[in-house]
């Protein structure tokens, strides 16, 4: 339990998604204009990323890693399944989960809470090609987490930790639409320039031990 | 082949519609791998294939694709890419394949991809979108090699791991790497100058 909690904290804020590893920078940069909408974003995001990282684990822990494949009977006359190797799929494998996810979803809020699907918007079919929620499976993969719940914890504080960090600079650019920046770095320039000083801050919790 | 609307394709992602600084697409490889001049071209190499190739691949196949259903389409073709492209830098270059480690995986969710499918592939011939996805590619790539050069000179005082600066005698006069460089947060502030030296030449850049 307390393995599980500190890798939750620990994907919060000491390995956040944004500030560590860049992942999901295209729409943290191009939909960060309101805390409204971001709001929304990091929550679908969020959502996604719990769900699909721990269908992505025991897709890997029971068909892709190496000798997963043991749990065939050798009665059903499938020899030699432990020695089988399918990791090269993983890719593959992992982004149809997330694809066919994320279009299941869109469906059902489309049916059963259609003021949330216009609410959303085109953001929803985009999280299919949100790098966060890729990277968190690859993630899960290379980091080889223990059990389902490890897998799921760390998906949790992922993409709590992306919500936030979308806020944070959501809000800081709401702000800074009356500031007085120099002309070329107006909107992007000076995103990239503000992400990269809340990420030197978020780098004081690298110290944290836990 | 080559007239002259083709070879405006190619080339005007180099400048004026970069990926990067542009279109503000694919930025989470480019900040990640780029701490290194390597592995920052083999990554700017293996996107540039992966672009050329699905963008042509999609054009090819364009009128047979479902709307509804065209983005796990897009997926799977890029995904088939990423794992040749995956398979062959473990064969051939394993060092830097285990640098790049997730992002090599993390190429098929690289927007720059996606954008210029949706954007041009789908709408437009077999040999266009080709040059397109090259020109992005090559777009790319010269971001990539601009952050990967001035941050592995100014971070680790090397270039393609070769010690420039020892051999140059500039840590004899006191001269100290600056370690600020290869973290994180420095390679968003790079593009962020990147983007303010391009904008205050091109005026038309500069957003509203």
């Amino acid at each position: 339990m307390e393995n599980i909690i500190s890798i939750f904290i620990k994907s919060i804020f000491i390995d956040n998604m944004v500030f560590a590893f860049f992942f999901g920078m295209c729409s943290f940069i191009a939909v960060s204009k309101s805390v409204k909408t971001a709001m929304g974003l990091g929550a679908a995001v969020t959502f996604v990323m719990v769900t699909t990282v721990p269908l992505n684990y025991l897709l890997n822990e029971y068909i892709l890693s190496p000798g997963a494949l043991g749990w065939i009977n050798p009665a059903y006359g499938v020899g030699g399944a432990q020695e089988v190797d399918l990791s090269f799929l993983s890719f593959i494998l992992f982004i149809a989960v997330i694809a066919s996810f994320v279009q299941l979803v869109e469906m059902v809020v489309e049916k059963f809470a259609p003021a949330l699907y216009n609410q959303l918007g085109i953001f929803l079919p985009l999280i299919a090609v949100n790098c966060a929620i890729m990277g968190g499976s690859l993630f899960m993969q290379e980091r080889a987490y223990a059990s389902a719940g490890e897998a799921t914890a760390f998906a949790a504080g992922s993409g709590i930790g992306w919500w936030l960090a979308i806020i944070l600079l959501a809000a800081i650019r709401e702000k800074i639409t009356y500031s007085n920046v120099p002309a070329p770095l107006k909107g992007v320039g000076i995103t990239f320039i503000l992400t990269g000083l809340m990420g030197i801050a978020f780098m004081t919790f690298m110290g944290i031990q836990l | 082949m080559f007239s002259a609307k083709n070879m405006k394709l190619l080339t005007s992602p180099f400048g004026v519609n970069n990926p990067i600084t542009v279109q503000i697409l694919g930025i989470c490889s480019a900040l990640a791998v780029t701490a290194k001049l390597k592995p920052a071209f083999v990554m700017a190499l293996s996107v540039t294939v992966v672009t050329a190739f699905a963008s042509l691949i999609i054009s090819l196949i364009r009128n047979g694709i479902p709307s509804r259903i065209r983005i796990i389409v897009q997926l799977v073709v890029i995904a088939a890419l990423v794992i040749l492209v995956d398979q062959v830098l473990k064969a051939y270059v394993y060092d830097v394949s285990k640098q790049l480690s997730v992002f090599v995986g993390l190429i098929i969710t690289n927007c720059i991809i996606m954008g210029r499918i949706e954007a041009f592939a789908l709408g437009n011939k077999p040999w266009p979108s080709f040059l397109d996805g090259i020109g992005n590619g090559v777009g790319y790539g010269i971001i990539l090699i601009i952050l990967g050069f001035f941050r592995e000179l100014l971070g680790a005082g090397t270039l393609w791991g070769y010690p420039v600066l020892e051999k140059l005698g500039l840590y004899h006069v006191g001269y100290v790497n600056n370690g600020l460089m290869i973290l994180p947060p420095m390679a968003l502030i790079c593009v962020g100058l990147i983007i303010w030296i391009q904008r205050s030449r091109n005026k038309n850049l500069i957003e509203k």
